[in-house]
C-alpha cells in the first residue's frame, strides 16, 4: 500500500539530496572538527558551510547560528538564557497556544518562581496586539511567541511584537519551527533576538536544531561543556546532521516559491473539496494569516481517532487534536484556547503538506475521506442527518 | 499510536449491531460529546425474557466503538440477571484487552448496560445520593467507587484510565484518593480470606486433633478424617461413637459447629462408612 503522507508538521521525509550529503560523515569523514589535524579540520569547513546555508535561509549571519539537538533544546536554551542574563526580572510573556516545548517550560519556570502571562487568542487563533502590549512590564525578562502554530498553521505577527518588546529593551524569542522553510524569514528586517528551528520539520533528519541569537544579544549557555559553537553550546558537533541540515536549508530557500504556490494550491484544493463534499465541517484558524501547507478541519459529531484509523487503512497519514489522540483526556490546548466547541474539537484533523505531495495524492484523500466521515457519523448518536443545523457556522 | 489488539481493530472496522432497536424494551445514553465519548444502547427481550437484540450508537475513539460492539455481542441471549453480572473486565477480555488508558471505554459500555436494565425495570436512573466528584467529566462518587472495587484500582492515575475522573483540571485528585482509601478499608472486613484446599484440610485436621478428638476420647470414641470435597468434610467414627445412637447429633452439633467456628463457616460434616 502506498503511503500518502500529509503529516509534515509532525515530521518530514529526509530529502534524498540531504541524505546523500550526510552519508560520507557516517563513513570516511568521521573526524572531529575540533582536531588540529587536517583530517578533522576539513570537517570544520563543512560545518562552516552548513552554518552559512542555515543563516542564508533566514537572512542571518553565520555567527548568529548555534547548532543544537532539536527545536525543544533551542526553546529551552533561549528562554532560560533570557532569564539568566536578566537576573532582576522574573516575568515571561507567552501565549496559550505555544508548542509544549515552550508551554511546559514556562509552567516549570512558574514553579521556579517566575510570573508567566499566557496571552489568549480569539476564535481564529489570533492575538490581541493591544493586550500584548499591555502585558509588557518593566519586570518582563522575555517574550516567547511562536511564529506559526503547529496545529492550525496560524501565523502570529511576531515581527511587530518583537519591535514592541525591543522598544522596552525586552528580549524576544520566537519558536519558528513550523515557519522556517514555509514562509519567508528575514532577520535583517526585524528585531527578534532569538529564534528556534528544527531540522526534521524541513526535510533534515531528527536530532538537529538551530538557535539563532542576534549579534549583540547577551547569551548564557544551556549546555555547558567544550568550546564548540563559540562556547554557546558544548558537545562534539553532530557533524552528519549539521551537514544535512545545511543542505536542507539550502533546498528550503530554493523551494520557498513552490511552497507558497504549488503546495498552497494543493492545500487549498484539499480544503475546498472536503468542505464542499462533507456537510457540517469547518476550517479552524484564520484563513489568511496561515502557513501555505496546513489545514485543520473539524468534522462535527465524529471523533478524530476513528477518522485517523480509518484513513490509516488507506495509507493516509494525518493527525488529530481530539482527546483520544492528544495523550490526555481533553482535546488539544490550541483548539480549546480558540474556544472551538467540543462537537467540533473532538473531530479535528490536521493535514500538513510538503513539496513532495502530488495532485494524485490529494485527489485520493478527497475521494476516500467523505465516505469515512459518513460511516462514522452513521454510528454516532449525535448525527441526525445532513440537514442538521450546525450550531457553529 | 495505541497498541490495539487485532480483535479491537476488527470490531472497530466491522462493528456489530450498529443502530437503534425499534421499540426497545430498555434504553440508555451515557457519556457526553464534551467528554469525548458517548454511547446509546437499546435492547429488546424475547418471550423468555432473554435479550433478543441489542444495538449501539457510539461517538468516540476506536476502542469506544469496539467496546460497544463487543458489549452487544456479549449480552445477546442473556437474561437480564445474567447481563447484570457483566463487568467492564468482561468487555475488555472479550476484545483481548484494552490499553490501560482506554479502559474507560469498557466502563462506559458496562454503565450503559446497567442503565438500560434499570430503564427496563423502571428504576431510577440516578441515585439521588450520588455526588459529582470530577466536574470536568461529570463522574460521580458511585461510579468511581464501583470502578475501584471491580478493577482493584489503587492510584488516581488508574482511576483516570478507567473512569476519566481526574483527567481534566486535577482539582478532584484528593477526593479520588479519599474514595480509594475508603474502598480499601471497606474491602478488609469482607469475610475471612479465602482458604486454599491444602490450608483448609490442614486446619480441619488440626481442629479435629486438638479440639474434638480429646472430648470424644474421653467418652471412648474417636473420629477420622477421610476426605474433604469442597466444603463437605467426610469423616468416619470409631470406637464408642461408631455404635452410639447419639453419634449423628455429636457430628452435627459438636463437630460441625467447631469446624465452622474455627475453619470455615460453610463446612458441613458427613459420616461415611470407612
Amino acid at each position: 500500500m502506498k503511503t500518502v503522507y500529509l503529516d509534515n508538521n509532525a515530521t518530514t521525509m529526509v530529502a534524498p539530496e540531504v541524505l546523500e550529503a550526510m552519508l560520507p560523515y557516517f563513513g570516511e569523514l568521521y573526524g572531529n572538527p575540533s582536531s588540529m589535524h587536517s583530517f578533522g579540520g576539513q570537517i570544520a569547513r563543512q560545518i562552516q558551510q552548513a552554518r552559512q546555508q542555515a543563516a542564508d535561509l533566514i537572512g542571518a549571519t553565520p555567527g548568529e547560528i548555534i547548532f543544537t539537538s532539536c527545536g525543544t533544546e533551542s526553546d529551552n536554551a533561549a528562554i532560560r538564557s533570557a532569564l539568566s542574563v536578566n537576573p532582576g526580572k522574573r516575568h515571561i510573556v507567552t501565549s496559550r497556544v505555544e508548542h509544549p516545548a515552550v508551554k511546559a517550560l514556562c509552567a516549570q519556570l512558574a514553579r521556579e518562581g517566575c510570573r508567566v502571562t499566557e496571552l489568549p487568542v480569539d476564535g481564529n487563533g489570533l492575538l490581541d496586539m493591544e493586550q500584548y502590549e499591555k502585558s509588557l512590564t518593566p519586570d518582563t525578562a522575555v517574550v516567547s511567541l511562536m511564529w506559526a502554530n503547529n496545529e492550525t498553521g496560524v501565523v502570529f505577527p511576531v515581527e511587530e511584537a518583537a519591535a514592541l518588546a525591543d522598544q522596552r529593551s525586552i528580549l524576544f524569542h520566537t519558536d519558528a519551527v513550523q515557519a522556517a522553510g514555509k514562509i519567508p524569514i528575514d532577520m535583517e528586517k526585524n528585531t527578534i533576538h532569538m529564534l528556534s528551528i528544527s531540522g526534521h520539520k524541513l526535510h533534515a533528519p531528527k536530532g538537529i536544531g538551530v538557535l539563532y541569537v542576534r549579534r549583540g544579544t547577551r547569551f548564557s549557555p544551556f549546555m555547558i561543556g567544550g568550546h564548540q559553537e563559540k562556547e554557546r553550546r558544548g558537545g562534539t558537533e553532530n557533524t552528519a546532521s549539521i551537514v544535512g541540515l545545511g543542505k536542507a536549508c539550502e533546498l528550503a530557500a530554493a523551494r520557498l516559491k513552490v511552497e507558497n504556490s504549488g503546495v498552497r494550491r494543493l492545500r487549498d484544493k484539499l480544503e475546498q473539496e472536503l468542505l464542499a463534499r462533507v456537510p457540517n465541517c469547518r476550517v479552524n484558524g484564520d484563513h489568511r494569516q496561515r502557513l501555505p501547507n496546513t489545514t485543520n478541519i473539524s468534522f462535527e459529531f465524529v471523533e478524530g481517532e476513528g477518522i485517523l484509523l480509518m484513513m490509516d487503512e488507506f495509507g493516509i497519514c494525518a493527525s488529530s487534536g481530539s482527546a483520544c489522540t492528544s495523550g490526555s483526556l481533553q482535546p488539544s490546548h490550541v483548539l480549546r484556547a480558540m474556544g472551538i466547541p467540543y462537537t467540533m474539537a473532538h473531530g479535528s484533523i490536521r493535514f500538513s503538506l510538503s513539496v513532495y505531495n502530488t495532485e494524485q495524492e490529494i485527489d485520493f484523500v478527497i475521494e476516500k475521506l467523505p465516505p469515512i466521515i459518513e460511516r462514522l457519523r452513521g454510528m454516532s448518536p449525535y448525527w441526525q442527518g445532513s440537514d442538521q443545523v450546525c450550531a457553529t457556522q | 499510536m495505541w497498541e490495539y489488539t487485532d480483535k479491537v481493530k476488527e470490531h472497530f472496522l466491522n462493528p456489530r449491531n450498529v443502530g437503534e432497536v425499534e421499540n426497545p424494551d430498555g434504553m440508555a445514553e451515557v457519556g457526553s460529546i464534551a467528554c469525548g465519548d458517548a454511547l446509546k444502547l437499546t435492547f429488546k427481550l424475547d418471550e423468555n425474557k432473554r435479550i433478543k437484540e441489542a444495538k449501539f450508537k457510539t461517538f468516540g475513539c476506536a476502542s469506544a466503538i469496539a467496546s460497544s460492539s463487543a458489549l452487544t455481542e456479549i449480552v445477546k441471549g442473556m437474561t437480564l440477571e445474567e447481563a447484570q453480572k457483566v463487568t467492564n473486565q468482561d468487555i475488555a477480555s472479550y476484545l483481548g484487552g484494552l490499553p490501560q488508558e482506554k479502559m474507560h471505554c469498557s466502563v462506559l459500555g458496562q454503565q450503559a448496560l446497567e442503565k438500560a436494565i434499570e430503564n427496563y425495570r423502571g428504576q431510577p436512573v440516578k441515585d439521588s445520593g450520588e455526588k459529582i466528584i470530577c466536574e470536568c467529566f461529570g463522574v460521580t462518587d458511585r461510579e468511581i467507587e464501583k470502578a475501584v472495587r471491580e478493577n482493584n484500582l489503587r492510584t488516581v492515575e488508574e482511576v483516570t484510565n478507567y473512569t476519566k475522573a481526574g483527567g481534566g483540571c486535577g482539582n478532584c485528585h484528593e477526593a479520588i484518593e479519599g474514595i480509594i482509601a475508603r474502598v480499601l478499608q471497606d474491602a478488609k472486613p469482607a469475610g475471612r480470606p479465602r482458604l486454599s484446599n491444602i490450608q483448609k484440610i490442614r486446619m480441619i485436621e488440626e481442629t479435629l486433633e486438638h479440639e474434638i478428638r480429646p472430648s470424644l476420647k474421653h467418652d471412648g470414641g474417636d473420629i477420622e478424617l477421610i476426605d474433604v470435597v469442597g466444603n463437605r468434610v467426610l469423616v468416619a467414627t470409631r470406637g464408642a461413637c461408631a455404635t452410639c445412637k447419639a453419634a449423628d447429633i455429636t457430628l452435627k452439633q459438636f463437630v460441625e459447629t467447631k469446624l465452622r467456628e474455627l475453619v470455615w463457616p460453610e463446612l458441613t460434616v458427613e459420616e461415611v462408612v470407612p
